[in-house]
């Protein structure tokens, strides 16, 4: 509809019957906002509705067992001592294999970052291992380091080896040249120069990786543990869905997801902590 | 201490970069490195600040550096070049963390060193709480606090807006007013050169070759005289003949590239 004639005073050479508009806004979109409740609004949906479903008999609770079952079997795990069981002796496994193959592959990455013999070398390994599923190495690593923990361990370690040492070097040639420039022109010595230009500033990368190796060590251990092993949260959700129990299987895979939930949220106080400058 | 480019020539594979250029920077004196776009001056500051091995000639130094020079060629960088995860202060204290002065020595020259750039209210910020200007008015006081015989700056002001580029020239006069610390200004702009420098090398098109070393037949406190000003301006006017074909070939030449 178009609007009724303006006239502004002191305008120059303006066309008495000309019509005024406003400038229509064109610039709506393309910079999506999450709502600081939606998430957690639709998972409570989603749980309803599950929740619901099952209620009702909509689904057969042996495929798909209600979130309350669900819930009761968490705590039934819990009151008989089996869910920390499993859970500590999975977390134990996590922890050494993550560490292990943190260090190891932090200390490869900067090799390959700062030196050009590791670097023509590492990288041609890690091109040529990297793409391996790690899993498909257990039973050689059965083989050679027995039944027991170490296979397990060693498998995780390895899996965590790789991303890591792509992400620290990757970290490590994405540190801006005229930092490093500059503190060389100042004379500042080599370890100097890496203690306090190249791993701050390879720092978000590196921590962007643990986030990676925090997921493919929780995979692996569950992997592992379902191949080999008599407890575990991996071997625990195999024996529920052996015996159909979806109910405990549900429970385990619910407890898989906290524990991702907490390493996530333990990263990102990680970055809060040590990255606040950006 | 003089700063010499003796024979300096440069190339990047097969492409020429610099051919035979010599001049010197004497004890005190600015020497603003000036030429046509590509035409190697910020290659040739980093074959002076031994930051890039030339592949003819060298960068000498002659005479000793001043005894408490902790790092007698020191660059101020058009980027800054700070460290986004330290505040001011640590940044200015990064340069001097490997010498063997104390902590207290320390606080004592990056404190004196805020002072001289007026960053004493900002010592706490981060780099990204800063301005352009005053981002570079920490580069500044960086390179004080190792108090430098020659100061290496590339292009200083060129990424900052033209108001501020006047406040830090300012500065700049200011600084290199007593005479004791020596500059290699390297700039694409003639006001500036003609503003701050005692002599000015003119660099010819790609490979470099230094075409006329113009002296300026002011102080630089002479040059902010109103009566200076006419003088200055034919100065920059001389200076952009001698360089203006040449930055229209540089440039067609980067179309074409």
């Amino acid at each position: 509809m178009l609007e009724r004639p303006k006239t502004v005073v002191g305008s120059p050479q303006q066309d008495p019957k000309a019509v005024t508009r406003p400038v229509a806004f064109r610039g709506a979109g393309f910079a999506p906002k999450a709502g600081r409740y939606s998430g957690w609004i639709a998972i409570i949906g989603v749980i309803g509705l599950w929740q619901m479903a099952g209620s009702t008999g909509w689904v057969n609770p042996l495929f798909l067992p209600a979130p309350s079952a669900i819930a009761l079997a968490i705590y039934k795990l819990a009151m008989s001592g089996a869910l920390w069981h499993h859970v500590s002796v999975s977390v134990m496994r996590i922890a050494t294999g993550w560490i292990l193959g943190t260090i190891t592959g932090v200390i490869v990455g900067f090799a390959i970052g700062l030196s050009s013999l590791a670097r023509g070398v590492g990288i041609t390994f890690i091109s040529a291992l990297f793409p391996i599923p790690k899993i498909a190495l257990l039973p050689l690593l059965i083989l050679w380091l027995g039944i027991g923990e170490e296979p397990k361990i060693a498998t995780i370690a390895l899996g965590v080896f790789f991303s890591t040492a792509i992400s620290v070097y990757s970290g490590v040639d994405s540190v801006p040249r005229n930092l490093i420039r500059m503190a060389q022109s100042f004379n500042v010595p080599f370890e100097t120069i890496v203690r306090r230009v190249i791993w701050p500033g390879a720092l978000p990368a590196i921590l962007a990786g643990f986030r990676i190796t925090a997921s493919v060590a929780l995979l692996l251990v569950v992997s592992a543990e379902m191949i080999g092993a008599e407890f575990g949260i991996g071997a625990f959700v195999l024996q529920a869905g052996n015996l159909m129990q979806t109910d405990q299987l549900l429970a385990g895979v619910v407890i898989l997801s906290l524990f991702g939930l907490a390493i996530g949220k333990l990263i990102n106080l990680l970055e809060t902590r040590l990255l606040h400058w950006r | 201490m003089e700063l010499i480019a003796d024979h300096i020539s440069h190339r990047f594979g097969a492409l020429e970069v610099l051919d035979d250029v010599s001049f010197t920077v004497g004890s005190g004196e600015v020497v603003a490195i000036v030429g046509p776009s590509g035409c190697g001056k910020s290659t040739l500051l980093s074959i002076l600040g031994g930051l890039l091995q030339p592949s003819g000639g060298q960068a000498e130094l002659r005479g000793a550096p001043p005894p408490d020079s902790l790092n007698p060629l020191t660059f101020v960088f058009q980027d800054f070049a700070l460290l986004p995860w330290c505040t001011v202060e640590q940044n200015v204290e990064f340069v001097l963390l490997h010498t063997a002065l104390s902590a207290a020595e320390r606080a004592a020259i990056v404190g004196d060193a805020l002072r001289r750039t007026g960053l004493t209210d900002f010592r706490r910020s981060w780099p990204k709480q800063l301005s352009g200007g005053m981002r570079q008015r920490v580069g500044i006081a960086r390179a004080l606090a190792v108090r430098p015989a020659i100061l290496l700056m590339d292009e200083p002001l060129s990424a900052l807006d033209s108001q501020t580029r006047e406040l830090l020239m300012e500065d700049f006069i200011r600084l290199l007013a007593d005479g004791v610390m020596g500059a290699a200004y390297v700039t694409h702009n003639l006001e500036e050169a003609v503003r701050l420098a005692d002599r000015i090398v003119v660099l010819s098109r790609r490979p470099g070759r230094v075409r006329e070393v113009v002296s300026i037949p002011l102080t630089r406190a002479e040059r902010g005289d109103i009566a200076a000003r006419g003088r200055l301006l034919a100065l920059q006017s001389e200076l952009w003949s001698l360089i203006r074909s040449e930055a229209i070939d540089a440039e067609r030449e980067v179309q074409r590239a």
